[in-house]
């Protein structure tokens, strides 16, 4: 395989721009087959990228059903079990719900499920708001080595990953271009 | 495909927060610089968020144990970071002078080493003395958030004074706040002018020659001794409380005649522009600095500070307290 010129990494492109559209679709499709309630259905994206992803979806099932779901943000930083742990801190945003919630399914999105960590959290986070029917999740990315016992209802790509690579998902804002790379360690490739 | 490159770069998608927190401590506000400030002003936005929700509580310090080192008397202040320190799930010892061992001849330090001795990570201390902050956050491991030091610096109400200001105007930079009463004793006069001019603010302090010396334009702001001239054309007003337990006869002639002169009356507040902010930062002194009607008036927005307050003090705790050490 060929080298990418002077990089101390490789990235490897997995999707591009209309492979994300039509994953994306896929799951705007799986999301209306699931809750025939779809009016109770409220999109809750985790910052950054998995708000751009809601946002998608939500006009995906605009354009499929006309309905027009609700989307929020939940933040998951001040949820998060590692605060203190790190050099630096997560970026803390203001999370955005309709409310009550009481009622309704929160599909929860993000660009990759990884350890599952993020999305406990989000669980925690969308509590604290009040008591969803039920909570979904959706992710544009599964990578795999899950910490806790933790599965996404929604994929757009099941993607086998070893822990040590990165999955760098560009969507949205300053994203271009647009696509998913699987980046690979320095040492691995110059071994190759 | 130049991929591999531009994945490097770590810029999210809304194009914000490029700046990072890693401070330990909060001991003034002249040491942050404008980024940081405004930092700590969008982290505030999502903690104040907190309070709206059912469950006011986030676990972002569970397990961490502050200590609430007041040695100089304060309620309001002490209360709204024990209030922001259960809201992030940390353990809250509170220590008064009286209660301390300050009292029995302990050395500032050794009350402090002793402190850490039972691992409390968060040190939030009120000091008659200026400095006092510095002193302790050098020496150590815990992190140190000033809650008011002498006439030095008041950082967190600094903060969430111009927080509200963001909150009610949209904006800082390019508004005139004017800064009224005994500036030399104050130290929320010094955070506020470090905060203000950072911000691109104009600033001009009012009060009597004796509290409000010229010496300030050094620091960027514009000193006057004629409340009337500057009502007109301020934006924000913030009156500042007549201490009257530091006030010495040399400085200060008496309550009724700096009411006269420097007092918020129903008179003088008719000079305001309609959308100009009165804030002050409590306990206020009815009929002193500012007149009762006033104070409860449209136009005040003292109690949306304190509401602030706890959030900004959250953001602070989460901010300083979060990171590894």
């Amino acid at each position: 395989m060929k080298q990418t010129k002077q990089n101390s990494s490789t990235a490897v492109p997995i999707m591009d721009a209309e492979a994300i559209r039509r994953a994306l679709q896929r799951i705007a499709h799986e999301i209306i087959e699931r809750n025939p309630q779809l009016e109770k259905v409220v999109l809750a994206g985790i910052p950054s990228r998995g708000v751009e992803i809601a946002r998608r979806i939500a006009g995906f099932i605009l354009e499929i059903e006309k309905v027009e779901l609700e989307a929020g943000v939940i933040d998951v930083a001040m949820h998060r079990d590692d605060v203190g742990t790190r050099p630096e801190l997560p970026v803390v945003r203001a999370s955005k719900l309709p409310l009550p919630l009481e009622g309704r399914t929160v599909i929860v999105v993000d660009d990759v499920l990884y350890t599952g960590r993020t999305v406990r959290a989000a669980m925690d986070a969308i509590n604290s708001f009040g008591r969803p029917a039920r909570i979904q999740f959706a992710a544009l990315i599964d990578r795999g080595h899950r910490e806790l016992p933790i599965r996404a209802d929604y994929v757009g790509k099941n993607l086998p990953t070893s822990m040590n690579e990165k999955v760098q998902v560009h969507i949205g804002g300053a994203d271009q271009p647009e696509g998913v790379w699987l980046t690979k360690p320095k040492t691995a490739n110059e071994s190759c | 495909m130049r991929a591999a490159e531009s994945v490097t770069t770590s810029t999210s998608p809304d194009g914000a927060h490029a700046l990072r927190w890693h401070r330990k401590d909060l001991l003034g506000l002249r040491e942050l610089s404008a980024a940081e400030i405004n930092f700590v002003l969008e982290t505030t936005d999502a903690f104040k968020q907190v309070g709206t929700r059912e469950i006011k509580k986030v676990p972002a310090l569970r397990g961490k144990t502050l200590v609430n080192f007041f040695v100089e008397p304060s309620t309001r202040t002490r209360t709204s970071f024990e209030l922001a320190a259960f809201r992030l799930s940390a353990d809250v010892i509170n220590i008064s002078a009286s209660t301390s061992s300050l009292t029995k001849g302990e050395t500032l330090k050794d009350t402090a080493r002793n402190l850490e001795a039972l691992h409390a990570d968060i040190l939030v201390l009120r000091h008659s003395s200026a400095g006092a902050p510095q002193f302790l956050a050098q020496r150590l491991k815990a992190s140190l958030i000033n809650a008011g030091d002498g006439a030095h610096e008041h950082p967190t109400q600094a903060l969430l004074d111009l927080y509200t200001i963001r909150e009610k105007r949209g904006k800082i930079a390019g508004l005139h706040v004017a800064i009224i009463g005994d500036i030399l004793f104050s130290r929320v006069a010094r955070s506020n002018i470090f905060g203000l001019v950072k911000l691109g603010a104009r600033v001009t302090l009012v009060g009597p020659s004796t509290l409000v010396p010229r010496e300030f334009e050094k620091l960027g702001v514009e000193v006057s001794h004629k409340i009337d001239n500057v009502l007109p054309n301020a934006d924000v007003v913030n009156l500042l409380r007549i201490q009257h337990e530091r006030q010495r006869k040399e400085y200060f002639p008496g309550i009724g005649e700096y009411t006269r002169f420097f007092g918020l009356t129903k008179e003088r507040a008719k000079l305001l522009k309609p959308d100009c902010l009165i804030m002050h930062p409590g306990p206020i002194n009815r009929g002193v600095e500012i007149d009762s009607d006033i104070a409860d008036g449209l136009q005040s927005v003292i109690l949306d500070q304190v509401t602030n307050g706890l959030a900004v003090r959250m953001a602070v705790l989460y901010l300083c307290g979060g990171i590894s050490t």
